[in-house]
């Protein structure tokens, strides 16, 4: 049990060199696809693999690889989205960071399938260290004839640049990326039309997220039906899940889909069970903008079955009862932590992150964040609950972009599981500041 | 050619027209009132729409094709129709209750200031929220506060009116030379503005003032000057050196005198043509134009409440103007006057 597929060399010193990765089987996947196959047969791989995209919203990525349009003479273009700034996910930091040269092969070989020459990784702003290892292993590849003219001697030509992101959550969401890397404002674009027929300077472009892209290496070198045995059902693979909070043993993990939320939070092998030996309260499983659900729903679904670590079992029961494995950052909370402040901390971020396109989430996320701030203050009432609760869905589904919806979801579910703390900061004010803790970010400035 | 309903009523139009379009082109065949409010949008410019969510609307069917519903609202200005599709606007009540949250949220910063706002009385913000919204606001907390700005001696900003509809950023994109306008920061924080307080300054800026559909952007050299409904909107053109500019314009008559100059605009409160500085800031006189007559204001408009509505001045006007097509023609001295009330 448990095959790791990505971080499986992680731990190897010197495995950000490209000497080193090389002697762990780096670059035969490469070579594999360029002298093996075509890129068509690279595409239908990852589409036997059951690839789902790991940025967070999990679509098949092979079938998005072939919805990418092939005008003749018109340059095509893959975007690696690095960006990760939801709170609660650190994944792609933690590959890039240890094992750089696999992003870039992935790179190569979906740049390969996708018939792109030139490809770019867009780097979060604040991960400047990261980028600078990113440069150094693609130097390594351009020295070693794995990027640049004719690579491998396969007539494969490929250019691969790094770009540092405007430092803002918002050039996460894949159009906001590509106005940024364009040298604009990053404001999400109005679609249609979609990235795979107007993308980079209006050209056909695939975004994928790194752990995406990272997972196409062993795809190629182990068969796309070897990859789709791992996991349960339309959940293949294995996933990187940053693990936080109240645990034992916070990190990143990769896990096979599939692995039972229980195990994955009490099991030595992940997280180690509550620290300090207190109870669990809540889990934040995908990355802040998904529902928090309480202990009863996280550990077994509404039917009385154990949840299980996969985007299916993840979502049962829809957003009444479920929530979503989103990009895998696993918030976990003990029975000390206070949900209302916890949103708090949310709703500042989605506030202060909203690019201001468009009123709904421009004018609402600010909104909400007063509302809930005078809950901390102890001067909310019980018609606050319901303000807040209307106003979270007059944003959710008007918006252009999901960060509206990002903003909204995290407010609705508190709502909806932990009504109750609402309504005791109101009938007891006082009771805000006995209140042990509550997840905080770091480094938010206030508006 | 597709074929769309919208709020149980059908038309055939080309392929690639937007739901919106469709909806105003319904209007205009069937004197019907069921095109979606908007805001952001405007058709004389490029990639505009989108952003203020007004136009929402609902589509029960997606074409005839794949009939499924769409999941969510959709902006009724940036979607094509698909032949046989099925549009809910004024039809749906959860639509409705939903743009009632949207203008809600635009309201929420706004200062509600329009006593001492020259835009009140042609305010698109006021019609939206006389159709479209809710009595009060559960807003509680303080509002938005930014310093009014000059944009150079001609125009005035006032973010704290401003509901970000990005009208006027694409107007200095497109319709200026060299863009020297766009926005600041981000959020409820963001700000139209001109780089590092630079004026905007050429030839056709002003048109940032008539493509603002609330009072954001005002024209200082009529600033105070009288409340829109005291003044008489007039057509008049003249022949314009600049080569972009129409020189079609309307004269806003106070008396004799020609408090402002904009463009002319259509049903749907879009300029017709965009107009150069010089016609609009320069040529305050009434001898600068040749007048052509009485400009048609919408009944439901305050600028017509007072005496420019179905006036017996105006209906004879109207008929003159019929047979002279255009030329000039003297309107008598009395005939600009506000105070000619007709009895
Ligand atoms: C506000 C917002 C922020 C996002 N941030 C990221 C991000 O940091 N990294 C990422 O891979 N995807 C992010 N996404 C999702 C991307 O838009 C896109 O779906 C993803 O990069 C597609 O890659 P995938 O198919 O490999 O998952 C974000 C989306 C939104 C709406
Ligand atoms: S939903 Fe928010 S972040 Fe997305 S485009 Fe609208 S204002 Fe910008
Ligand atoms: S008019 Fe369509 S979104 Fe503003």
């Amino acid at each position: 049990m448990n095959e790791k597929l990505l971080l499986k060399y992680d731990h190897i010193p010197g495995i950000n060199t490209l000497a080193v990765y090389r002697q762990h089987n780096g670059y035969t996947s490469l070579e594999k696809a360029l002298k093996t196959l075509k890129p068509d047969e690279v595409v239908e791989e990852v589409k036997k693999s059951g690839l789902r995209g790991r940025g967070g919203a999990g679509f098949p990525t092979g079938m998005k690889w072939s919805f990418l349009a092939k005008p003749e003479g018109v340059p095509r273009y893959l975007v690696c989205n690095a960006d990760e700034s939801e709170p609660g996910t650190f994944k792609d930091r933690y590959l890039m960071e240890r094992i750089p040269h696999l992003l870039v092969e992935g790179m190569i070989i979906a740049s390969y399938a996708l018939g792109a020459n030139a490809s770019y990784i867009y780097v979060r702003g604040e991960y400047y260290y990261i980028i600078k290892i990113l440069q150094k292993a693609i130097k390594e590849a351009y020295a070693a004839g794995l990027l640049g003219k004719n690579i491998l001697g396969s007539g494969f030509d490929l250019d691969l640049y790094v770009q540092p992101g405007g430092g803002a959550y918002i050039c996460g969401e894949e159009t906001a990326l590509l106005e940024s890397l364009e040298g604009k404002r990053g404001n999400p674009r109005i679609k249609p039309p979609f990235p795979a027929v107007a993308g980079l300077w209006g050209r056909p472009t695939v975004v994928n997220n790194v752990e995406t892209i990272a997972a196409v290496v062993p795809i190629i070198q182990d068969g796309g039906d070897a990859y789709a045995k791992i996991g349960v059902g339309k959940s293949t693979g294995t996933k990187l899940i940053s693990a936080s909070g109240h645990i034992n043993k916070p990190g990143v993990y990769e896990i096979e889909l599939g692995v039972p939320v229980e195990e994955f939070i009490y099991s030595e092998q992940y997280c180690g069970g509550i620290r300090n030996g207190k109870k669990l309260k809540a889990v934040v499983a995908g990355g802040s903008s998904v529902p928090i659900l309480p202990t009863e729903l996280i550990l077994k679904t509404a039917k009385g079955e154990p949840r299980l670590m996969t985007y299916e079992s993840l979502s049962d029961g829809g957003f009444a009862t479920g929530t979503m494995l989103g990009s895998g950052g696993f918030i976990v909370m003990d029975e000390d932590t206070s949900i209302v402040k916890n949103l708090f901390t949310f709703a500042r971020f989605y506030r202060h992150e909203s690019c201001g396109q468009c009123s709904p989430c421009r004018e609402g996320t600010a909104w909400m964040e007063k509302i809930i701030k005078k809950f901390i203050d102890g001067k909310a009432n019980m018609a606050d609950i319901d303000l807040l609760w209307d106003v979270q869905s007059k944003i959710e589904g008007k918006t252009i972009c999901p960060l509206g919806e990002a903003a909204a979801w995290p407010v609705a579910a508190a709502i909806r599981h932990f009504r109750h703390e609402f309504e005791a900061y109101v009938r007891n004010p006082q009771s805000i500041n006995e209140v042990k803790h509550y997840y905080r970010l770091n480094n938010l400035v206030e508006a | 050619m597709a074929k769309v309903t919208i709020d149980d009523i059908t038309i055939v139009v080309p392929d690639g027209t937007t739901i919106l379009h469709a909806a105003r082109m319904i209007d205009e065949q069937h004197g019907t009132n069921i095109a979606p409010p908007t805001m952001c949008y405007y058709s004389k410019l490029k990639a505009t729409g989108g952003y203020c969510r007004t136009c929402i609307v609902n589509v029960t069917q997606g074409s005839e094709k794949d009939p499924r519903p769409m999941p969510k609202p959709v902006a009724s200005c940036r979607t094509t129709v698909m032949d046989g599709m099925v549009v809910k606007n004024n039809t749906s009540p959860e639509l409705l209750e939903a743009r009632a949250g949207v203008v809600e949220f635009l309201l929420l910063n706004h200062p509600l200031d329009c006593p001492v706002c020259d835009q009140a009385g042609e305010c698109h913000l006021q019609d939206l929220s006389y159709e479209n919204g809710k009595e009060g606001s559960r807003f509680e907390f303080p509002k938005r506060e930014v310093e009014p700005d000059d944009l150079g001696d001609k125009i005035k900003l006032n973010m704290n009116r401003c509901i970000l509809c990005y009208r006027c950023v694409k107007v200095c994109d497109q319709i200026t030379d060299g863009r020297v306008h766009g926005v600041l920061y981000r959020g409820d924080h963001a700000e139209i503005s001109t780089y590092i307080e630079k004026a905007i300054d050429n030839d056709f800026s002003g048109n940032v003032i008539d493509v603002c559909p609330v009072g954001a952007l005002t024209d200082k050299t009529f600033r105070f000057k009288s409340r829109v409904w005291f003044t008489k909107p007039v057509d008049a053109h003249r022949n314009c050196a600049h080569e972009k500019c129409s020189g079609k314009v309307r004269l806003w008559f106070k008396g004799d005198d020609v408090l402002r100059v904009t463009a002319r605009k259509d049903r749907w409160g879009e300029v017709e043509e965009f107009i150069c500085n010089e016609c609009r800031f320069d040529k305050k006189s009434k001898h600068d134009w040749e007048i052509e007559g009485p400009s048609i204001i919408s009944h439901h408009s305050v600028i017509n409440q007072n005496h420019y509505t179905l006036g017996k001045l105006q209906l004879g006007i109207k008929n003159q103007i019929k047979h002279l097509n255009g030329t000039k023609i003297d309107l008598g001295e009395g005939a600009l006057n506000p105070n000619n009330i007709e009895k």
